[in-house]
């Protein structure tokens, strides 16, 4: 399944995080940045923690009223004059839009930044037939350019500098202007101006659907998703089958947590909400629209104790937050879903196996429940992840060394130790009994109900681990 | 138009949820709070502009303010300090009481002047997309975010305020309002009362921008890359 990125062990990929300074520095600039912002704009309101209550409030009725909004929404979007198809899989929403595409011989199909259409592989299955997909996003572009999957959901590029990107134009595009952001963004600018003009289909996420009207919300900077939905004659959306709202009044107050929440912005530079095919007369926007709505193991999580993890609004404020997140980068995940979220998510989609370090690759500091919008418990589901990967495999500390070895070489860097140590410390601090946590609070508390969790070392992760590894104890 | 696999799709959520379908009768919940109305409540239209201005520095868009009588001049200057050899808007009543279509007319011995007709089809996009500048009128302007909130329709095109070099905004003062939590309030209302919403609605806040090349933030990407705004007394 395509929500994993590549093949190689979780360790290795870890490492490779640690040891790639740039990636480090960035990724650490980059939640600075983030968190301040949001911080500011938080503070400016004076209110936030009522703003998160009623995101909270508004996803929580909208998921458990998912059937009803849906059927809403397929209703309207079809009296607007479009197609709507509902897919179980990747591969049933992937048949559909390739069928589209070939009923339209489309050559080139222009995209906007869109997770789920990274998670069914989306760009795999149409350059199959021949069709070239063209990502618009400035980030996406360049990584496009060099077939390089994405670090960050908001900033995807951010594992790249200036230099880098200047060689790939060059090498990619025949480019022979400077590393200026604004010359190298100017350059993006014109080619990709022709790539919009000559597209034949348009293919965009969606950020909220609004059930009342059949309306796709998205919101962008770039200008690019306008572009995507304005020149070609035939649209298709993909989304999520939980990106929903009610109404118009509900998609105005999570548009609001989102900007602020992922990039400390009031509003993006563009909030764009487009309804059905073009009206009568009308010369721009598509006459042929499509909406594919996407399960793909979503449904799994309905009506179990994770149904909080559909609340989630893509924000990244939780990844902003996140230790682990800073010191190992986005690629250290495996999964297009990186962070607190991803590591809650990954598994509930694409299943335990393959993703058993995920719910491990956290200090459970709490920083990412706080951070989020809508208040989803993430680093509890965290825990109850580790809790039911060791009541599955039954050979418990098997899985704990495997997960914990993958921990350990984490913080084998002395300043990440450092981090995360100190920060881990800090948050069992007063629950630890002779270094052994007993009776922990909230976060830590069905966990340690049911069995003792080592403290972290004074040293640190490794040489504790290391110590473990030597006294023979499982 | 078609809609396909839907009853077994929702059915399936229904059985996950742990209940019936359901088809009808979901109401809203009264939200236990509304922190979006007291932005800027209770604030005076100048009051407004004062928060309108002030964030136009953050998004980098020129502020300019004027009464009815002043808008030619300055709309005039302003196309003057954009070089704007090309213009779009769109065909929009108010350019007639904004004085909008004498100042096209003065202009057009050494401007290209190109008003949204339907009837010419792709001829439109072919304009916007080589034009130096659009000009349209906001529908809603929302305060906090600064924002212009446009309607399109047959008569005005969504190309006019996106592919030109610059856009200029003219804000009538009663647009004004203080954030995005009244603009959807109109929309929500015209819809319960069954009207049908417009096919593209675009809340524009400034030229586009990227922060995407190392966090730096770049001023004009696949939008205009300048944006002004005059408010109209
Ligand atoms: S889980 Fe919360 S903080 Fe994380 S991306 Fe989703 S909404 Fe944002």
């Amino acid at each position: 399944m395509s929500i994993k990125i590549n093949e190689s062990p979780y360790e290795e990929r870890v490492q490779q995080g640690i040891e790639n300074d740039f990636m480090r520095l960035a990724v650490s600039s980059a939640q600075g940045r983030f968190r301040s912002r949001k911080r500011i704009q938080e503070t400016e309101l004076g209110n936030w923690e009522d703003w998160r209550q009623l995101g909270a409030e508004i996803r929580k009725h909208t998921v458990e009223n998912l059937d009803y909004y849906l059927q809403q929404l397929s209703d309207q979007v079809s009296k607007r004059g479009g197609h709507v198809f509902f897919a179980a899989t990747a591969e049933e929403a992937n048949d559909y839009i390739q069928n589209v595409i070939r009923k339209k011989e489309a050559k080139k199909v222009v995209k906007t930044k869109s997770m789920v259409t990274e998670e069914i592989g989306l760009n795999r299955a149409l350059e199959s037939l021949g069709a070239e997909v063209v990502e618009s996003d400035l980030g996406e572009w360049i990584l496009q350019l060099d077939e390089d999957p994405p670090s960050h959901i908001v900033v995807p590029a951010l594992h790249k500098n200036k230099e880098q990107i200047r060689e790939t134009f060059a090498e990619k595009r025949g480019y022979t202007g400077s590393d200026i952001p604004e010359e190298l963004a100017d350059f993006a600018r014109s080619q990709l101006r022709e790539e919009f003009l000559t597209a034949e289909v348009g293919i965009t996420g969606c950020n909220f659907a609004i059930a009342e009207s059949g309306t796709i919300t998205l919101v962008t900077n770039e200008g690019n998703a306008e572009m995507a939905t304005t020149l070609p004659d035939t649209l298709i959306t993909v989304m999520g089958m939980e990106r929903i709202v009610p109404t118009w009044e509900e998609m105005e107050v999570l548009v609001s947590l989102l900007t602020r929440s992922a990039v400390g912005q009031k509003l993006t530079s563009y909030i764009t909400s487009y309804t059905g095919a073009r009206l009568d007369d009308e010369i721009d926007g598509p006459d042929d629209y499509h909406l594919v709505i996407v399960d793909n193991g979503r449904s799994k999580i309905l009506g179990t104790e994770f149904q909080a993890a559909l609340h989630c609004i893509r924000c990244a404020a939780c990844i902003n937050a996140c230790p682990v997140y800073r010191h190992v980068g986005g690629h250290a995940y495996n999964s297009i879903y990186p962070g607190p979220i991803g590591a809650v998510l990954t598994p509930l989609l694409d299943g335990y196996e393959n993703h058993k370090e995920l719910p491990y690759a956290s200090s459970l500091c709490g920083a990412c429940t706080e951070a989020c919008p809508v208040k989803i418990p993430l680093h509890e589901m965290l825990i109850r992840h580790r809790q039911i990967i060791v009541e599955k495999e039954k050979q418990a500390p098997m899985v704990e060394k495997m997960a914990m070895k993958g921990f350990a070489k984490w913080s084998s860097s002395p300043a990440v130790y450092k981090l995360s140590t100190k920060m881990a410390r800090l948050a069992l601090n007063p629950w630890t009994k002779d270094d052994i946590i007993g009776n922990g609070p909230g976060p830590l508390k069905d966990w340690t109900n049911s069995r003792n969790f080592p403290a972290p070392s004074k040293q640190s992760f490794r040489s504790w681990y290391k110590e473990r590894e030597k006294s023979g104890e499982e | 138009m078609t809609i396909q696999n839907r009853e077994a799709f929702l059915d399936g959520l229904a059985a996950n949820l742990g209940r019936p379908r359901r088809t009808e009768g979901v109401k809203r919940p009264i939200w236990s709070v509304t922190p979006q109305l007291e932005v800027l409540k209770g604030q005076t239209q100048d009051e407004l502009i004062e928060a309108l201005e002030k964030q136009c520095q953050a998004i980098h868009t020129v502020f300019k303010r004027t009464d009815k009588a002043g808008l030619e001049q300055v709309l005039e200057d302003t196309i003057q300090a954009y070089k704007g050899q090309s213009i779009i808007a769109p065909n929009d009543q108010r350019n007639d009481v904004y004085g909008l279509t004498n100042l096209f007319k003065k202009l057009e011995q050494s401007t290209e002047i190109h008003i949204w007709d339907h009837t010419k089809e792709k001829e439109n996009q072919v304009f916007a997309e080589r034009a130096d500048l659009g000009i349209t009128f906001s529908d809603i302007t929302l305060a906090e975010s600064a924002t212009v909130t446009l309607f399109h329709n047959k008569h005005h095109g969504r190309t006019i305020s996106l592919l030109p070099k610059a856009y200029i905004a003219i804000i009538p003062k009663e647009t004004i309002v203080p954030r995005m939590t009244q603009a959807a309030q109109q929309i929500h209302e015209a819809i319960v009362k069954g009207e049908d919403v417009a096919s593209y609605i675009s809340f524009i806040s400034g030229p586009s921008n990227s922060a995407d090349i190392e966090m730096n933030l770049i001023v004009g990407v696949h939008g205009p890359i300048s944006a002004t705004y005059i408010v109209v007394d």
